[in-house]
This record gives C-alpha cells, structure tokens and sequence, in this order.
C-alpha cells in the first residue's frame, strides 16, 4: 500500500460519496417515515396489493415482505439502499484504473516508483474506505429512521444488524466486478452508463430472474446473494449465496491483480 | 558504464508493429538523441523502458537492473516528461507537484520553486486551466523536481514558446553537468543537434544507425555549392555526388568519398565563389528515409 496514492484516491472520491451518503440519508428517513401510515392501513394496503398484478410484486420483492413489521418494511426500503450502492460501487470499480488511462494521468502514476500492486492495492483500499463512509451514514440513518418512525413495534435488532453487516460484502461485490470487466475490455470511455448497467441490470436479474423460468440465473446477482426481504423471512443469511456472493468477489480481485499487472497502459492515439 | 542496455526489444500490439529487434546503449552521462518521424517507435521505446508497456520478446535494463522485474527501484531514478502531459485537472499545479515529489524520499519543496522560478510556472493555477505550454512547464518541473539521474524527454520542446525552449535547453545542460544521462526523443532534429552527444535513429520500429553527432554529420555528405561562368552540371557526374541543382551560374551539390577527387575537379574551374558545409542533420536524416 502507498499511503499518497490512497489520500489522492480517497480525497478525490470525496464529493461523491458526500452527495451518495446524502442521498441515502433522504431515502432511508423519508422511505422509513411512511412506516407509521402504512401499519395503520396495513389491511387496507394488503387489499390494494392483492389487486396488482403478481408479476409487478415480485418484481419489487413485495411478495415475500411483510409489510406490517418493522423489518419487513425496512427491507423494502433496503432494496432501493441497495441499488443506490450497488451503483455507487460498480461506479467506483469501473473508474478504478480506468479514468487513469482514458484521461492519461495513468502515465503520471505509473511512472513513479511504486509497483502496480501497490498501485491497484491502495486504489482499492481507498475505494473500500469511501464506500465504507456510505456505509457507516447507512447504519446511523437507519438506526435513527427506526428510532423516530417505528411508533414503539418490536423488532429483532440482531437481524437487522445482520442486514446491514452483508453491505460491505455486497459493496465489494460491486466494486470488484465492475473493476473486473474495466479491464476486461479495451476502454471504458465513460465511467457512468456501465455503473448504471451493471447495478440496474444486477437488480433486474434478481427482480425477474424468478419470472425467466427454471435458470437460475439470479443466483448471479448479489441482489439475490443479500436480498433483505429474504433474509427478514428466514431470520438470517442464506449462507452459501453469501460464500457464492465472496467467493465471485474474491475470484473477480484475484482476475483483476493479475489483469492490471500484465496490463499495457497506451499512449494517447 | 551503460545506463541504459536495450537488447533486441521488440514489443507487438497485437498484430501491429511497435519496434522490432531494437538494440542500443546510453552511456553514463551522455544526452543521447532518439529521432525518428511519428509512429516510428520512439514513445513505444521510452514506455517499454519506463514499463509502462510489456516487451513482446528481448530485454532492457536501467542502472544495471531489468526492467520489467525491477520497475519501481528503478523509476526511484527516472524523471519522465512525456509527450502529451495530462494531468488531474481538479488539482492545483502546486498540490500535483507535491503530490509527484511525495513518491521519491526527501524534501523536494525547495527544488520545486527554483524550477518553477525558471519556468515562470504559476503554481496557484488550476491545472484545467492551463494551457498547453503551461502544462508541460508542469511537467518539466515534476520530471525533474526529485533530482533523477536518468531523464526521459519525449519530443520535450512542443508547446514550448522559443524563450522557454532555450530556458529548458539550458535547465537540460546544467542537469547534464551535474551528470544526470539524458534520454531525449524528438523529431526536431535541430534541437537533438544542438543538445546531444549522439544519437539513435529510429525508423519504421527499427534502428537505422547509431553514432555519434560528429561522425555522422563528418562521415556524410558535404553541402558543396559553386559559383563560375560557364559552369556545365554534367562535368560533376563523378561517383559521390548527388542532388545536383544547378541555378543559372551557381551549381549545388551534396558529396560523398575522398574530398581531394572532388576538389581536383573544382580545380578545373575558374570560380567566383565557393561554399563547403556540413549539411545538417536534417539533411542527413532524410537519407535515411529515401
């Protein structure tokens, strides 16, 4: 790790992950601040849910939630959470190196004397920092949201403390896929359109995988691998799409070292 | 000792070529001139050396040392301006050069205002607003703020107003008097004959000839011209003369071979006036690409 490379790195992800921790504050408070509205109508909301069509439930996880509860109606509130950090993460992975190389400063970098794992090392571990910093403002917002709307219902603060564990693993997921692919092809001209792919297109799967038929091609996603409605469900991680989830991780970050190790940095063309 | 052993370095991109079997030494101390046209290879070398790039086949070594497995010990060393110089534009050029000095040990603050004293860099201004010249006075002084005992220059000069290319021609000069090697590429062959002791020709990713300035410009044509009555352009068609241009009483031409057999010739005639130069290395060059 080079300690300079990680304060540059962190300092300039600084402003984003400012107005993504903002953004998630006002989500969370004003989503969590229905809560009260919609126990009280909770049997008049089960009526107008019933006439939607089952596929659009499904599409939004609302079939397996409970609305009624305090978790089961946060994990409603968690999926959108998730998205916005799931494209926050790809964000950063598909940036990582590659708005070094198309905006040249790659050359600058690379030709001080630090290694390219160095290089790649603390570019990730300044990208896991600010994502962290999302991270942390997710769990005071949400404490605070539950403490202010959840009108005195019990819940099971062990589960919701698992529900918000599994985003650092999630986080990485995103980061490292979206790293991953930077990589894999030849130039990410712009960083923005692939986040939005991968984190919407990762939402997507899960949301209708289940309507595609007998592939499982959900367990793909990390929307399924940590999906909150679930967990509220079974009380708990569904271990092996956790391990799938850190093993596709793991397997992305070791493919990426040795990608950007090989990796020819091109002059401008 | 050399400072630089580059041994039949040959990089692909793909199926394009990038150099080819490229095999040359700088010596400690020495500016070594690397010219060649665009796309000849000169930029694939200097990124081969500096690792940014991988060889396909061959080696290259700095300070003794391989560069592909030895990279970051031996950029410890380098300073490298590069052709086009991109940098964070949200910074401001006096953090991006404390930011290029915190790579490399020791206290470079003081280094970084003499150079930018020299330059006339403004080191409050925002990188994006900079423009083109300005930025490469930026790396100028990030190339050279750590003291390096090697310096890659690639075509330095482009950019630069006539004043400033002097200032940095000099800044050059003193680094190279304090015994800093000097790997300068360029396809301006003015400056390469000013500045450097000798020179590496590249050409369509091969190297053309190696030698020093001397010799090369010694060994090759001489610039003769004449000015006689009656002069006829054929009495000149021995061996060794070439481009032959004759204008009303004055005949040009290059020559090649023993002096003495074309002085002996010239003899014969009763001049008004006569001009023996040595060409210069542009025109020296263009042989080479004929």
């Amino acid at each position: 790790m080079n300690p300079n490379i990680y304060l540059h790195e962190f300092r300039i992800r600084l402003k984003s992950v400012l107005v993504w921790s903002l953004s998630v504050t006002g989500l969370i408070v004003f989503f969590f601040s229905l809560f009260t509205v919609f126990v009280d109508q909770a049997e008049l909301m089960q009526e107008l849910l019933k006439r939607y069509p089952p596929e659009l439930l499904e599409a939004f996880g609302m079939t397996k939630m409970d609305m009624s509860s305090v978790l089961g109606f946060y994990s409603l509130v968690f999926l959108f959470v998730q998205l916005c950090l799931a494209i926050q993460a790809s964000n950063y992975g598909f940036g990582l190196v590659s708005i070094e190389e198309s905006e040249l400063t790659a050359d600058f970098l690379l030709s001080k004397p630090v290694s390219r794992v160095q290089v790649l090392t603390s570019k990730l571990l300044a990208a896991l920092t600010s994502l962290s910093v999302t991270n942390l403002v997710v769990w005071v917002s949400t404490f605070v949201a539950i403490t202010l709307f959840s009108g005195g219902h019990e819940y099971d603060p062990a589960l919701l403390v698992q529900l918000l564990l599994g985003i650092v693993i999630f986080q990485l997921s995103f980061l490292s896929i979206g790293l991953i692919i930077s990589l894999l092809v030849k130039r990410v001209r712009s960083v923005t359109p692939y986040a939005m792919g991968l984190g919407f297109g990762a939402y997507v799967l899960n949301a209708f995988g289940g309507l595609l038929g007998d592939v499982p091609l959900e367990l793909l996603t990390p929307f399924k691998h940590l999906d909150a409605a679930i967990m509220v469900q079974n009380g708990g991680y569904d271990l092996p799409l956790v391990l799938l989830n850190v093993t596709i991780s793991v397997l992305c970050l070791a493919a990426a070292y040795i990608l950007y190790i090989r990796r020819d940095i091109h002059a401008v063309s | 000792m050399s400072i630089i052993e580059v041994s039949k370095l040959t990089k692909y991109y793909g199926k394009a070529r990038g150099i080819v079997d490229v095999s040359f030494n700088v010596e400690e101390g020495e500016i070594f001139g690397f010219i060649g046209p665009n796309g000849a290879g000169k930029s694939t070398t200097i990124r081969l050396l500096l690792s940014l790039i991988h060889p396909t086949s061959g080696s290259a070594k700095i300070f003794g040392q391989d560069v592909t497995t030895n990279g970051p010990q031996i950029r410890r060393s380098i300073g490298y301006l590069p052709s086009e110089v991109y940098y964070y534009e949200g910074m401001k050029v006096l953090d991006l050069l404390k930011y290029s000095a915190s790579f490399f040990e020791g206290d470079h603050t003081k280094r970084i205002r003499e150079l930018s004293e020299t330059m006339e860099l403004d080191l409050n201004r925002r990188i994006s607003d900079l423009s083109y010249g300005n930025k490469k006075k930026v790396g100028i002084v990030q190339g050279l703020l750590h003291s390096p005992k090697l310096l890659f220059l690639d075509e330095p000069t482009s950019g630069l107003d006539p004043l400033m290319q002097r200032k940095f021609f000099n800044l050059i000069r003193e680094e190279n008097a304090r015994g800093v090697t000097v790997f300068f590429s360029s396809h301006i062959l003015g400056e390469v004959q000013r500045l450097c002791t000798r020179v590496g020709i590249i050409r369509d990713g091969g190297i053309a000839d190696i030698s020093d300035i001397r010799t090369l410009q010694q060994n090759n044509y001489k610039k003769v011209r004449i000015t006689a009555d009656d002069l006829k352009p054929e009495a000149f068609g021995m061996p060794g003369v070439t481009n032959v241009v004759s204008e009303s009483n004055t005949l040009s031409f290059f020559f090649k071979g023993d002096i003495n057999t074309v002085l002996a010739k010239i003899g014969t005639v009763r001049l008004s006036d006569i001009t023996i130069e040595e060409p210069t290395l542009e025109e020296i060059f263009m042989h080479y690409y004929e």
